[in-house]
C-alpha cells in the first residue's frame, strides 16, 4: 500500500529526537493544584465542592455544565483552598478550583464497568470527563454519540503526531500499545459497522511495526502508514488521507462516516471503562533547546507549568519563548505560572524566538502559501482582505475554511504573519455570520 | 513566583529558512554562468555595462526609499537582480548612459512608483528594456561587438533570429552553446537551461511557466512557421533570441506572473502563442520581451478565473 497523504502541507524541522527515546516518567506535583473549570470546548463545568472540602485523587470536583461540557476530577488528595479566577494557558482568567496537595495521593474508589455495553461505555466516558486530548478538547462522549451512528464506518485513531517536537503519543504507542488497542476496541463496540484505523506517520517506523504486530489478531483494526507531512494529523487532512473523503469546515467527521480520536484519548477511554479511572493525568512532552532534560512525563492535571519545567531539570538558559503545544499550532505563554490542563500536550521552551527575529516585508507573490495550504486557500490574498477588514469578502472567498495550521506563515519567505491575519479574519467572519443569523 | 514574561505571538512559532533575500540570491546565482559567458564573448564593455546596470538599480532604489522616507530594502537583493536581468537584456556595446537610464526607469517608474517589491504590474527589467527599445531603437538593436577575441570571431552582429527571418541558415551548435551575437545574457541556451533547472531543483520556480511557454511556442512554430516539420528551424526558434532567458527567468518573476498553479499554465500558453505571433507574423525577429510584458497585464484577470477551490468545497453545508 502506498503512503496515504493529502494535498498541501510541508516538512518543518521535527526536533523529536530530543525526547523520543525518553520513557514516560511520572511526576508527582508538590504545590497547590489549579483546576480550571474550562479545560474543554463548550460550557464551563460547575464546581461541586466548596472551600474546606477534602478531596481524593479521582474525585469529581466539577460537574459538566451542559451537554457539550465535561466533568473535572481532582488529581491529588487534599483540601479545597478556594475557587477563584486564575490565568490559564489561553491567556484568559478562568474560574479555577484550587486544591492544596497533601502529598498523600489518597485515591477515591474506582469502579470498572462490569458489562461494557453501549450505554455503559458512553456513560463511563462521560463520567470520566474525557475530552479530545489532541488539543481541541472537544468532549468525547458527544463525539461518540453522532446523530446517525449507523452511518459511521471508520474509527480513526489519530496517531500522526505531526506537530514537531511532541513525542507524547509516540511514547504511549511504544509503552502501552495494548491500552490503545483496548480503547479503540471499546469505541468499535459502539459502532458495529465500523472498521478501526490507526494512522501513524512513517517517521515513526517502530510504532508502526509494533502496532501492526499487535493488530495481527484484531480483524477489525488496521494500521495505516501515513506520509510524514505537517499537518497530517489535522482532522480533515487525516480523514482525507485514510478514506479519500473531503469534508469542509461546516461539516463534522461524522458527515464523512468517521470518528477521529487521538491516541491519548483512546487510552483514556480504556482507563475509564476497564479501570473506572477518570481523566486526571496525561502524558506531556517537555522539550525544546532551553530544557536541561527533555522528556515525556505523566503529569497530573492542575500541575503548575513552571513546576513541570523544573521537573525536567529546569532551564539551561532562560528561554525567550515558551509554548503550550507544538511549535506550529501551540499557544505562546506569557508566563509559566499557569496550570497544565487536560489538553496540555507539550511544554516547549525555545531559547530564541524565531518570530521576533523575522521582520515581515512585502509579499513577493511567490505562491508558496498557496502551495502548502491544506485547505486549498490563497492565504496571501485572504490575509490582505482580513487586514483591510473586509470580512464579508473574506467569508465569500472561503476564508472560514482555514484550519489555522500555520503552514502559510511558516513557509512565507517575506515572513509575513499570514496565519495571524487568517485567524483574525476567520473569527470576525464567523462573528459576522452569527450576527446576520440573529 | 517566576515574574519573567516570555514573548507571545500567534502560531506558528517557527519559520522556514528561505527568505526574500535567499530567493533573490538563488536567482542571481542561476544567472551567473550565462552572464560570465556573455562577458567572455562580448568583452569589457559588456562587463562595464552589467556593473553599471546593477549599481544604478541599487542606487536608484536606495535613493527613492531614502527620499520617500521608506524602509531601505536594497539588502533583499531584488534591485540587484533587476539590474542583472536588465544587463542581460542589453546589447553588449551600448553607450554607458543606456544602462543608467534603463536602471532608473526599471526601479523608479516600473517598480517603486507602484509601491515597490511585490506591487509592480510589469517585470521591471523587461519594462525598461522595452522602453529603451522604443526610445533608442538604433542603439538597442546594434549587436556588433569586439569581444576579447575569445572563442569565435564573428563580429557582424546579426542575431541568429534576424538571420533566420531573413531566410539565412544559422549555426545551431553555436546557438546552443552561446557563441552568437545577441544581448549580453541571452545567447547560451545551454547555460540558461542549466540555470533554470537549478531554480526548479531548488523549488524557487515551478516547471509550469517555462514548460508551457516553450512547449506552446514549439507547437506554434510547427503549425504556423511555414517550414512544416523542420527540426532545424524549430531548434533555431527554441535556442534563438531571448526565449530561454525569458521562459526561465523573466516570465517566472513571482510578482508579475500568476500566483495560482492553474493560472501559471494558462500564462505559459498565452506567452507561447504571443511570442509565436510576434516572431513569425510581426515585423521584428524577436518577440519574447513584448510577449512577457503584455502577458504581465493579463495576470490579475488570469488569477481571478483560476482561484483554487477550497478543500471539501461542494460538500454538505450546515
Amino acid at each position: 500500500m502506498g503512503l496515504l497523504t493529502f494535498r498541501g502541507g510541508l516538512h518543518p524541522y521535527d526536533g523529536k529526537e530530543l525526547s523520543k527515546d525518553r520513557p514516560i516518567t511520572e511526576y508527582l506535583p508538590k504545590g497547590e493544584m489549579v483546576f480550571p473549570l474550562s479545560q474543554h470546548i463548550g460550557a464551563p463545568a460547575v464546581a461541586c465542592v466548596k472551600k474546606g472540602d477534602r478531596v481524593l485523587v479521582g474525585q469529581k470536583i466539577a460537574e459538566a455544565g451542559g451537554f457539550v461540557s465535561a466533568n473535572i476530577h481532582s488529581s491529588v488528595s487534599g483540601k479545597v483552598k478556594k475557587i477563584e479566577q486564575r490565568m490559564t494557558v489561553s491567556g484568559n482568567k478562568v474560574n479555577c478550583i484550587i486544591v492544596e496537595n497533601d502529598g498523600l495521593y489518597e485515591q477515591a474508589e474506582f469502579t470498572p464497568v462490569e458489562n461494557p455495553d453501549r450505554d455503559a461505555i458512553i456513560n463511563a466516558v462521560k463520567e470520566a470527563g474525557i475530552v479530545g486530548l489532541g488539543g481541541a478538547g472537544f468532549p468525547t462522549h458527544v463525539k461518540l454519540t453522532p446523530k446517525e451512528p449507523e452511518k459511521i464506518d471508520r474509527i480513526i485513531i489519530n496517531a500522526a503526531e505531526c506537530e514537531p517536537y511532541i513525542t507524547a503519543d509516540y511514547r504511549c504507542m511504544m509503552e502501552i500499545p495494548d491500552q490503545l488497542i483496548s480503547g479503540l476496541n471499546l469505541i468499535l463496540a459502539l459502532f458495529p459497522e465500523a472498521k478501526g484505523v490507526i494512522g501513524i506517520e512513517d517517521n515513526k517506523p517502530e510504532a508502526i511495526a509494533k502496532l501492526t504486530e499487535l493488530c495481527k489478531t484484531e480483524d477489525r483494526i488496521e494500521v495505516a502508514a501515513l506520509k510524514t507531512k505537517y499537518p497530517q494529523g489535522a482532522e480533515r487532512s487525516l480523514i482525507f488521507a485514510v478514506t479519500g473523503r473531503a469534508i469542509n469546515a461546516s461539516m463534522i467527521p461524522a458527515d464523512a462516516g468517521c470518528i477521529v480520536d487521538n491516541v491519548a484519548t483512546a487510552i483514556a477511554i480504556h482507563e475509564a471503562v476497564t479501570l473506572g479511572k477518570p481523566l486526571y493525568e496525561r502524558v506531556v512532552t517537555v522539550t525544546g533547546d532551553a530544557v536541561v532534560n527533555p522528556g515525556n512525563y505523566k503529569v497530573k492535571a492542575g500541575t503548575n507549568a513552571a513546576e513541570l519545567a523544573e521537573a525536567a531539570g529546569g532551564f539551561k538558559v532562560q528561554p525567550e519563548k515558551v509554548i503550550s503545544g507544538g511549535p506550529m499550532m501551540g499557544m505562546a505563554l506569557s508566563t509559566l505560572d499557569v496550570p497544565c490542563g487536560k489538553t496540555f500536550s507539550s511544554l516547549l521552551c525555545f531559547t530564541k524566538d524565531e518570530v521576533r527575529a523575522c521582520e515581515p516585508s512585502n509579499c513577493i507573490r511567490c505562491g508558496r502559501c498557496i502551495e502548502v495550504c491544506p485547505a486549498g486557500l490563497m492565504p496571501t490574498k485572504l490575509s490582505e482582505i482580513a487586514d483591510r477588514g473586509d470580512f464579508e469578502l473574506f467569508d465569500q472567498l472561503d476564508g472560514c475554511e482555514c484550519v489555522e495550521c500555520g503552514c502559510c506563515s511558516y513557509i512565507c519567505p517575506a515572513k509575513r504573519r499570514l496565519t495571524q491575519s487568517m485567524k483574525t479574519g476567520r473569527r470576525e467572519a464567523l462573528a459576522l455570520r452569527r450576527r446576520k443569523k440573529a | 513566583m517566576n515574574e519573567q514574561f516570555y514573548n507571545v505571538s500567534a502560531n506558528p512559532h517557527v519559520r522556514d529558512k528561505a527568505t526574500t533575500h535567499s530567493i533573490m540570491l538563488d536567482v542571481i546565482i542561476a544567472l551567473l554562468p550565462a552572464t560570465f559567458l556573455g562577458w567572455w564573448n562580448f568583452g569589457w564593455k559588456a562587463i562595464i555595462n552589467t556593473i553599471i546596470c546593477v549599481a544604478t538599480c541599487i542606487i536608484a532604489e536606495y535613493a527613492w526609499q531614502h527620499f520617500m522616507h521608506k524602509k531601505i530594502t536594497i539588502m533583499d537583493c531584488s534591485a540587484a537582480l533587476t539590474g542583472l536581468l536588465l544587463a542581460m537584456n542589453l546589447p553588449p556595446e551600448v553607450p554607458f548612459f543606456i544602462p543608467v537610464i534603463g536602471g532608473i526607469f526599471a526601479i523608479i517608474v516600473v517598480k517603486q512608483i507602484f509601491g515597490g517589491l511585490g506591487q509592480n504590474f510589469m517585470n521591471p527589467a523587461l519594462g525598461a528594456r522595452c522602453f529603451l527599445l522604443i526610445s533608442y531603437a538604433g542603439l538597442m538593436t546594434n549587436f556588433s561587438y569586439k569581444g576579447f577575441g575569445g572563442s569565435f570571431d564573428a563580429t557582424t552582429g546579426a542575431t541568429p533570429l534576424a538571420a533566420l527571418k531573413a531566410g539565412e541558415t544559422v549555426n545551431l551548435r553555436a546557438m546552443f552553446f552561446g557563441n552568437t551575437a545577441g544581448t549580453i545574457g541571452e545567447t547560451s541556451a545551454l547555460l540558461l537551461i542549466l540555470g533554470g533547472l537549478y531554480l526548479i531543483a531548488r523549488k524557487i520556480i515551478s516547471w509550469r511557466i517555462p514548460v508551457c511557454y516553450i512547449g506552446t511556442l514549439a507547437v506554434f512554430v510547427l503549425l504556423f512557421g511555414g517550414h512544416g516539420f523542420d527540426v532545424n528551424y524549430l531548434a533555431a526558434h527554441m535556442f534563438g533570441g531571448g526565449l530561454m532567458l525569458g521562459a526561465f527567468f523573466m516570465a517566472t518573476d513571482y510578482v508579475t506572473s500568476p500566483i495560482t498553479p492553474k493560472g501559471q499554465i494558462i500564462f505559459g500558453i498565452i506567452l507561447g502563442i504571443l511570442t509565436g505571433l510576434f516572431r513569425i507574423f510581426g515585423g521584428s525577429s524577436e518577440g519574447v520581451s513584448y510577449a512577457i510584458i503584455f502577458s504581465n497585464l493579463l495576470v490579475p484577470l488570469i488569477e481571478r478565473y483560476t482561484t483554487p477551490v477550497a478543500f471539501g468545497k461542494g460538500g454538505k453545508k450546515e
